[in-house]
C-alpha cells in the first residue's frame, strides 16, 4: 500500500514538474495581455464608461463615425460611408456603407443604426448624456433618429451644437451600431436586450466576444469578414492578472505577449531587456487638485492661486511620475485639435506666500482627499510638502472611489486630487465638466460636472462655453477653447497638473498594437508576431 | 419489563432522533439568518455608495436617481432586507453588479477554484505538520525539534504575499518547474465541460490528461503556499498536544510494562490528541475556505477570497451576501463534519 502511495504521489510530483516546464509561448496567431480587468462590469455599448470594456467595446463593434488605427487624429466614418450637414446645421445624413455585415452575418442596415442610437437614449444609462446633450430624449428620439431609405439614415439636432461638435460625439462608444435582429430576440421583459448584451456582442467590428469570464479573462475572436481585411491575430486573451509583478513574470517568461499595468520602477527595470520593448501612449486622462470654492479659506480667488504656485509639477513629473504623467496644465489633453500647452504656472514659493498675504491669510489647515491607488498618494503627498513651504498645513485622507466620489459629488471635499478622462473626442466634453456650471444651487444636483461639485460658476465662462460648443466656424470655435483653457488657468477653482501617457511592456516580436488618446481608442486589430 | 425497557428505549431514542434533526435545523436556520442580517447591515452602513459602483462617478443625477430606485435602496433598510430574504427563500441570490451573471452562477464557478486550492493545501498541511509535530515532540530539545520549530515559525510569521512573489519567482520565472499565475493555461480554456467546477476532476473525468497536468502544474505553488501556514499552524498544535499527552502518568506506565515506543507515541498518545487535531484541522480548511485573498491575487486564482473582497469595496450587496452564505455553509458543514469524526475515534463523545 505505501509503495502504491509513494508512486503515485511520485508520478503527480514528475507530471507537475513536466508540466510547467513544458509551457510554451502563445502561439503565433493568439495575442496574449496581461491586465487587472477587474473594472469591466458590462459590454453592452450602451452603458459602458469603464476602461477595460470601452477598449473591448472599440474593437468589438463598429461605431457610426471613428478614429481608426491608422491616423487616430483624423475623424471618419465608420459605418458611415459618408454624411452630408444640411443647410441648417441641425440635420446630419448619413449614408451606410454597402455590403457590411455583422458578425451574426446579419446585413448593417439604417434600422441597425436608428435602434442603436434610439436604444441609448431610452435606456438612459451613465454615457446617455452625450446623446441627450442633442436634445433627444426618450419620447423625441424615435422622430429624430429615422430612417431615409435602405442605405441612409437621418438625425437631427435639436440643441443647436456645432456639427462638429456632433460628429465628434458620434464617435464616443454609445455610437456602436449593434444588431438589432439579434439583440432583440433575447429581449426579456422590454430591456431592449440590455440583460443578454452585458455579456455578449452583437457587433460588426474586428472582432467578436468569445467569452467574458468576470475575474478570469476575456476572449476576442477575430472577424475574418472585417470591412478593413481580417486581424492576423485569430484570438485575442485579456488575462486577468492584477498583481503588476505576477503581469512581469508572465511577460519575462513569454506566457504573454504584453503586461498593462507595470509600475513605473518595474519598467524602469526592464529598460534595455533583450527580449522586451516599452512603448508610450500619451492618453487624455489630466490629474488635477480641485477646490471647493463653497469652503471660507478656499473660496478666496486669491488662495487658488497661491495653491498653482505651491506645487512642484516638473519635480514629481521628473521622479515617481517619470514616464507616466507629463506636465500639462489645461483642460483639455495635448496632442488634439484645440489643446492648449502652455504651463504658466512652476513652484514658487515666494509667490504662493505672497499671494497668501495679500489675502491676509496667515497659515491654515486644509484637508487634501485622494484615491488610494498609485500615484495619487505620492501626487498628494509632493503637495502636502510643498504646501508645508507656503505654510499650509495639509493633511491627506486617502479614500477608495467609492468612499471618495460620494464625498466629491455631495461637494464635501475641501482639496481633492482626482483624474478626469473625456468622454468623447471634442474639447467640449471637457469644457462641460471643468468650465460650465448652469445652476450653482446645491439643490441643483449637477453632480456630473465638475465646476458645480466644487461650488464654482462663471457667468461670463458659462456664455463662452456654450457659444464655443455651438459654434459652426472651425477655427473661431478652435480660438474659443483655447482662450477658455488659458482663462480656466486663472479664474477655475483647479491646478491643472499632469497628462497621462500609458505604457506598455511587449514582446519584441509583437508589434502594431495601438493605444489612441482617448480611454477607449484601443486597437488590437493590426497586432501582429 | 425486559420488554418494555426495550420499547422505552427505542421510542426514547425516536423521538431523540427528530428532535435532534429538528433543533440542528432550526439552529441552521438562525445562523443564516444572523449571518445575513449582520452582513446586510454592515454593507449598508458603509460609507460606499453601490449605486456608483454601478453608474460610476460621473452619472447625471437622473440616472443615479433611477439606478438608486431599480436597487430598491429607497425604501427603508427592514424592508429592503425582508426583500432580500424572500428572494433568497426561492434560490434566487440575485445579480452581481461586478460580474454582470446571476451570483449563483459566480458562486458555482469561484468556489470551487477556491475548495481545490484549500483542499490540496489542507491536505499538504496535514500530512507534513502532523507527523513532524509529532516528531518535535518526541525529540523535544534536539536538533528535529528545533528545525520543526524553526520551520514552523517561518511558515507562520513570513507574509504570504511576499513568500508568493518569491516562489513565483524561484520555482516558475527562474527554475521553470511549475506553471505561473492562473488556474490553467488560457489556451485550455474551455476545453473541459464543467461537471464540479474542479479541474483537476473535471479534466480527469472527460480523460483529458494534458490539462490535468497543466492544472496541476498550476495548483502546486499556491497550494504549496498556503500549505505552508497551515503545516506551520498544524506542526505546532500537533507538538503542543503530543507534549501534553506524552507527560501523563498513563504513557509512563505504558512504557514501563514494555509497550514498543512506536505503539505508546500512536497507539495511546497520538490517540488522544486526535478529537483536538480535528478541530484544529477543521479551523484551518474552514478558513483556507474563505478565500486567501492576498494568495488569489498573486497568482491570479479566480477564487471565492478575491470575488468577496472586490464585491465588498464595490458594495456589490448581492454578491457579498452570497458569498457569506458559502462561506458560512462550510463553517456549518465542517464542524458538523468534526462533530462526527469526534464519535469516531472518541467513544466517550458517542
Amino acid at each position: 500500500m505505501r509503495r502504491i502511495v509513494r508512486s503515485v504521489l511520485l508520478l503527480c510530483g514528475v507530471w507537475a514538474l513536466q508540466d510547467g516546464s513544458a509551457l510554451a509561448d502563445p502561439p503565433d496567431n493568439i495575442f496574449v495581455m496581461a491586465k487587472d480587468i477587474g473594472d469591466v462590469i458590462t459590454l453592452d455599448p450602451a452603458e459602458v464608461f469603464e476602461f477595460t470594456a470601452g477598449e473591448i467595446v472599440a474593437n468589438v463593434y463598429d461605431r457610426l463615425m471613428m478614429f481608426e488605427p491608422e491616423d487616430p487624429r483624423e475623424l471618419t466614418g465608420g459605418v458611415a460611408e459618408s454624411y452630408a450637414i444640411e443647410a441648417d446645421g441641425e440635420t446630419i445624413v448619413f449614408r451606410i456603407r454597402d455590403g457590411l455585415r455583422f458578425h451574426s452575418g446579419n446585413p448593417v442596415r439604417p434600422e441597425d443604426v436608428e435602434f442603436s442610437l434610439e436604444r441609448v437614449v431610452k435606456l438612459n444609462k451613465t454615457p446617455a448624456f452625450i446623446f441627450t446633450q442633442f436634445g433627444w430624449n426618450a419620447e423625441n428620439v424615435g422622430d429624430l433618429v429615422e430612417v431615409v431609405d435602405g442605405s441612409h439614415v437621418r438625425i437631427t439636432v435639436t440643441a443647436g451644437l456645432s456639427p462638429g461638435l456632433i460628429l465628434n460625439a458620434l464617435s464616443a462608444g454609445v455610437a456602436s451600431v449593434i444588431d438589432k435582429e439579434r439583440v432583440l430576440a433575447h429581449e426579456t421583459d422590454g430591456d431592449l436586450g440590455q440583460g443578454w448584451l452585458r455579456s455578449h456582442s452583437a457587433g460588426s467590428g474586428a472582432f467578436w466576444l468569445g467569452r467574458w469570464k468576470a475575474n478570469e479573462f476575456i476572449a476576442l475572436e477575430a472577424n475574418a469578414e472585417y470591412r478593413r481585411g481580417a486581424p492576423a491575430m485569430r484570438r485575442v486573451f485579456l488575462r486577468h492578472v492584477p498583481e503588476p509583478s505576477a503581469q512581469r513574470l508572465l511577460l519575462e517568461r513569454g506566457d504573454v505577449d504584453m503586461a498593462r499595468n507595470l509600475t513605473p520602477d518595474q519598467i524602469r527595470a526592464l529598460a534595455g531587456h533583450a527580449e522586451l520593448a516599452v512603448d508610450s501612449y500619451p492618453k487624455g486622462a489630466i490629474v488635477y487638485l480641485a477646490a471647493n470654492a463653497s469652503h471660507p479659506v478656499l473660496g478666496h480667488p486669491a488662495v487658488i492661486q497661491a495653491l498653482r504656485h505651491a506645487i512642484d509639477y516638473q519635480g514629481m513629473a521628473d521622479s515617481f511620475l517619470a514616464g507616466q504623467f507629463s506636465v500639462h496644465q489645461a483642460f483639455w489633453p495635448a496632442g488634439l485639435w484645440a489643446s492648449y500647452t502652455a504651463t504658466p504656472y512652476a513652484l514658487d514659493i515666494e509667490k504662493a506666500r505672497s499671494l497668501l498675504g495679500q489675502a491676509g491669510l496667515g497659515p491654515f489647515e486644509i484637508r487634501i482627499d485622494t484615491l488610494t491607488s498609485s500615484p495619487f498618494p505620492q501626487i498628494a503627498q509632493s503637495i502636502q510638502a510643498t504646501f508645508a513651504q507656503a505654510g499650509i498645513d495639509a493633511r491627506i485622507v486617502m479614500q477608495d472611489g467609492k468612499t471618495l466620489w460620494p464625498r466629491y459629488r455631495a461637494r464635501k471635499h475641501e482639496l481633492i486630487v482626482a483624474r478626469w478622462s473625456p468622454d468623447y473626442m471634442d474639447p467640449h466634453s471637457n469644457a462641460d465638466a471643468f468650465a460650465h456650471n448652469p445652476d450653482n444651487r446645491p439643490e441643483a444636483m449637477l453632480a456630473g460636472v465638475l465646476a458645480w461639485r466644487n461650488a464654482w460658476a462663471s457667468e461670463a465662462i458659462n456664455e463662452r462655453t456654450i457659444e464655443a460648443r455651438d459654434t459652426r466656424d472651425l477655427d473661431a470655435r478652435e480660438a474659443m477653447y483655447l482662450e477658455l483653457q488659458k482663462r480656466l488657468q486663472t479664474e477655475g477653482p483647479y491646478a491643472i497638473m499632469f497628462q497621462q501617457s500609458e505604457q506598455v511592456v511587449r514582446r519584441r516580436r509583437v508589434e502594431g498594437f495601438m493605444s489612441g488618446v482617448n480611454f477607449d481608442h484601443v486597437y488590437y486589430r493590426n497586432v501582429t508576431k | 419489563m425486559i420488554g418494555s425497557q426495550l420499547q422505552e428505549g427505542r421510542s426514547s431514542l425516536l423521538g431523540h432522533v427528530p428532535r435532534r434533526i429538528a433543533g440542528t435545523a432550526l439552529s441552521l436556520v438562525l445562523t443564516f439568518v444572523g449571518l445575513t442580517a449582520v452582513t446586510f447591515v454592515i454593507a449598508r452602513v458603509m460609507p460606499a455608495d453601490p449605486v456608483l459602483a454601478i453608474v460610476g462617478d460621473r452619472a447625471h443625477q437622473d440616472v443615479y436617481d433611477a439606478v438608486y430606485r431599480e436597487l430598491g435602496l429607497d425604501q427603508p433598510l427592514p424592508v429592503q432586507y425582508l426583500r432580500y430574504l424572500g428572494q433568497l427563500f426561492v434560490g434566487d441570490l440575485g445579480v452581481s453588479i461586478m460580474t454582470a451573471q446571476p451570483v449563483i452562477d459566480d458562486l458555482l464557478r469561484f468556489f470551487p477554484a477556491t475548495l481545490e486550492l484549500a483542499t490540496v493545501a489542507t491536505l499538504l498541511g496535514v500530512f507534513a505538520g502532523v507527523p513532524l509535530g509529532v516528531l518535535a515532540a518526541v525529540r523535544q530539545g534536539r536538533w528535529a525539534d528545533h528545525l520543526v520549530r524553526i520551520v514552523g515559525l517561518f511558515g507562520y510569521s513570513v507574509p504570504v504575499f511576499w513568500l508568493g512573489m518569491l516562489a513565483l519567482f524561484v520555482f516558475y520565472a527562474k527554475l521553470g518547474w511549475v506553471a505561473g499565475p492562473g488556474r490553467i493555461d488560457i489556451f485550455y480554456e474551455g476545453m473541459v465541460e464543467p461537471v464540479t467546477g474542479l479541474i483537476l476532476v473535471d479534466s480527469a473525468l472527460a480523460r483529458e490528461w494534458d490539462i490535468f497536468r497543466n492544472a496541476i502544474g498550476h495548483l502546486v505553488l499556491p497550494a504549496a503556499i498556503l500549505g505552508i501556514h497551515s503545516f506551520a499552524y498544524l506542526a505546532r498544535m500537533t507538538r503542543h498536544f503530543m507534549l501534553e499527552q506524552l507527560g501523563q502518568e498513563y504513557i509512563l506506565t505504558a512504557r514501563v510494562k514494555g509497550v514498543p515506543e512506536g505503539a505508546v507515541i500512536w497507539r495511546h498518545a497520538f490517540r488522544n490528541v486526535l478529537v483536538q487535531l480535528i478541530t484544529i484541522v477543521g479551523l484551518t480548511y474552514a478558513s483556507l475556505l474563505e478565500g486567501s485573498v492576498l494568495t488569489e491575487t498573486v497568482f491570479a486564482w479566480p477564487g471565492i477570497g478575491q470575488y468577496i473582497t472586490r464585491s465588498l469595496f464595490n458594495n456589490d450587496m448581492n454578491a457579498v451576501l452570497g458569498g457569506t452564505i458559502v462561506v458560512g455553509i462550510c463553517f456549518v458543514a465542517i464542524n458538523m463534519g468534526s462533530d462526527l469524526l469526534y464519535r469516531l475515534v472518541d467513544p466517550r463523545a458517542r
